[in-house]
């Protein structure tokens, strides 16, 4: 059996706040093996947008450790954790999240900046992704000439550019209509055939269900892991 | 990298034109000004030393003394205390350049129908360096002339225009006090002195013919003034003090007793006036260059809206790898672009302003590529220094905080 994508033991993160230690998440253990397609559910406040948070290096947890391929990253430091979301994760956003003032092609690219390539596969490597994402006509457009679900498709291309390990998607679907959100889990569904291994928070029970897997998060804990059609009690 | 974060900023400075550029107004109009005190208060610079250059350089005389008959005082160079000797004994002494005993005084001039009223200076060759003469047709008299007493002129300019007209002095014989006297040269222009006086209304002549010929003299070989220049500026006060001793050596005056000639400084009341100018440009730079700090806190003003705006932004990029360091070259970059782009506008106004004064007014303005240069350094500095903090706080934003930022 191949090395699991992530690895959490003991995960917890708690925040200071003016009545003292709030602990968001209170010890997580989780493992996510390579192709895995797993969605994580639970009301606000369930600490599921903390353990994404962690998950997608943007938040360093106070216990516990976190294996990122193998790779202990619960204290690396800021340009380190940078470098691991730049060449590792792809990040997909509720609100999209492109840079308006740039074509698509620089949105799509930009992860490549920051990961030193040249100009030249930066444009070569956008434009495959913006290929796969069925939006090649509009590469040289700004963002807001596009609807809000060819918008997803981008910000999924941009994730994909630098050929993560797995994407992490944060409510993928929370600013689409139905039908829009249709076509966005089938392209997770395809890309997850392909062998990406993907992440999917949402609180939407038909959305997770596009997943293989699904997790629930109450009150800082993990309270349920199955494989989605298999009744849990 | 630099060069994709540099398109970036570029692009930033577009997205918001008309913000950049009265942002760059600020450093557009510190330059400029800066640009042109500098290009004023060196050109003034300019213009005194210009005059001080026509005067000479480095000059004190001394006048003979006075004297006193039955309680009357006669004022300086009364008494026939200096002679000759005195001024080769000088001219022997360490950090003396030139020696010129002089006697001048005004007389009539004529020539054929012409007659004109001039100053007359007798002296002897080392003058015309020592005052910075030139000549600029003929050639001058030299040390046998003062020998033998020969009867030859330098004219000035004025001289030469009133007294001869069109036509050319060289070799031409002109009188003073009834004395023919050749004109064997024509002085170089040098216009106005300090007190306004013309110092091309002048003719030189050699002092052994000035003191028989024209003034006639108390005792032969006595002088009532003889100009010193010293070797260079430092040397000068060193000068005039081994001159001091020298005389008193010479003239055998005892501890105690008065000295019997007077010494004064030609160059210190120049270089007062070019003290003054340099002060007064650098004056003018300092107060120009305020303008330049104020655009520069225009720039870390608009650069921290701009951080407050572009919070989302920021979180996006971080997201997707931007280290610190990639967010802080980016604001930094833009700071520099808008600081830079102002300062190329401001040098090139700056510039243009510059020389419509010279234009419109004949004021001197001295344009020169070092303060061209401090400008653009000044500028980048300006651009780093007010650029920096607000790049500072935009790479230390809290990623999830700019990410959840509407």
């Amino acid at each position: 059996m191949s090395e699991p994508v992530i690895r959490v033991v003991g995960l917890g993160k708690s925040y200071a706040t003016a009545a003292g230690l709030f602990p968001a998440l209170r010890g997580v253990d989780l493992t996510i093996q390579p192709g895995e397609y797993i969605a994580i559910m639970g009301p606000s406040g369930s600490g599921k947008s903390t353990f994404m948070n962690l998950l997608g290096c943007l938040d360093t947890p106070t216990m516990g450790d976190y294996f990122l391929a193998g790779e202990n990253v619960a204290h690396m430091d800021k340009d380190a954790l940078a470098q691991l979301r730049n060449r590792t994760l792809g990040f997909v956003f509720q609100g999209f999240n492109l840079l308006p003032r740039m074509t698509l092609q620089d949105n799509v690219a930009l992860p490549l900046v920051y990961a030193g390539k040249d100009k030249e596969s930066r444009r070569a490597a956008a434009r495959l992704m913006l290929e796969k994402v069925g939006l090649m006509q509009y590469a040289e457009s700004l963002p807001s000439r596009i609807s809000g679900g060819q918008q997803q498709r981008v910000a999924i291309a941009r994730a994909l550019v630098n050929q993560p390990r797995l994407i992490l998607a944060d409510e993928p679907t929370g600013n689409l209509d139905s039908h829009t959100s249709e076509e966005i889990m089938r392209l997770f569904g395809e890309l997850n055939a392909e062998g990406i291994t993907i992440v999917l928070v949402t609180h939407e029970p038909d959305i997770a269900a596009h997943a293989k897997r699904q997790v629930r998060f109450l009150d800082g804990e993990l309270v349920d892991d199955h494989l989605t059609g298999q009744q849990t009690c | 990298m630099l060069k994709a974060m540099l398109g970036e900023a570029w692009l930033a400075m577009g997205a918001n034109r008309l913000r950049s550029i009265l942002t760059m107004l600020g450093m557009v109009i510190g330059v400029g000004a800066v640009v042109i005190m500098l290009a004023i208060g060196q050109g003034a610079q300019y213009a005194v030393q210009q005059s001080i250059s026509t005067m000479g350089s480095n000059l004190f005389i001394l006048l003979s003394g006075s004297f006193t008959t039955a309680g009357v005082r006669s004022g300086s160079s009364g008494a026939p205390t200096l002679n000759v000797g005195d001024a080769e004994a000088i001219s022997e002494l360490e950090g003396i350049a030139n020696v010129a005993p002089t006697h001048q005084g005004s007389r009539q001039l004529v020539y054929g129908a012409q007659n004109w009223s001039a100053t007359v200076v007798g002296t002897t060759p080392p003058y015309l360096e020592a005052r910075a003469w030139t000549i600029v047709n003929g050639a001058a008299f030299g040390d046998s002339d003062v020998r033998s007493a020969t009867r030859v002129a330098l004219i000035g300019k004025t001289v030469a225009e009133n007294l001869f007209g069109d036509d050319d002095p060289v070799g031409k014989t002109m009188r003073i006090q009834q004395n023919p006297f050749t004109v064997v040269g024509v002085l170089g222009s040098k216009g106005q002195s300090f007190d306004g006086r013309d110092q091309d209304d002048t003719v030189i002549i050699p002092l052994s013919t000035a003191q028989r010929k024209v003034f006639g003299t108390p005792f032969l070989g006595s002088v009532r003034m003889i100009m010193v220049q010293a070797a260079s500026a430092e040397q000068m006060a060193q000068a005039e003090k081994n001159v001091e001793a020298l005389l008193r050596q010479r003239h055998r005056l005892r501890e105690g007793m008065p000295n019997d000639f007077f010494s004064r400084n030609l160059s210190a009341v120049a270089e007062s006036e070019a003290e003054t100018t340099r002060t007064m440009s650098i004056l003018l730079g300092a107060i120009a260059s305020i303008s330049l700090i104020v655009g520069g806190i225009g720039i870390m003003n608009i650069m921290l809206v701009s951080v407050t705006e572009r919070t989302r932004e920021i979180g996006i990029r971080m997201a997707i790898g931007a280290r610190q360091k990639d967010i802080l070259t980016q604001f930094l970059l833009e700071a520099i672009m808008i600081s830079f782009a102002g300062c190329l506008i401001g040098l090139l106004l700056g510039l243009g302003v510059a020389l419509g004064i010279n234009f419109f007014t004949g004021m001197v303005v001295v344009i020169s590529g070092s303060a061209a240069l401090i400008a653009f350094v000044v500028a980048a500095t300006v651009g780093i220094f007010f650029g920096w903090y607000p790049a500072r706080k935009a790479a230390q934003l809290d990623p999830i905080e700019a990410l959840r930022y509407q």
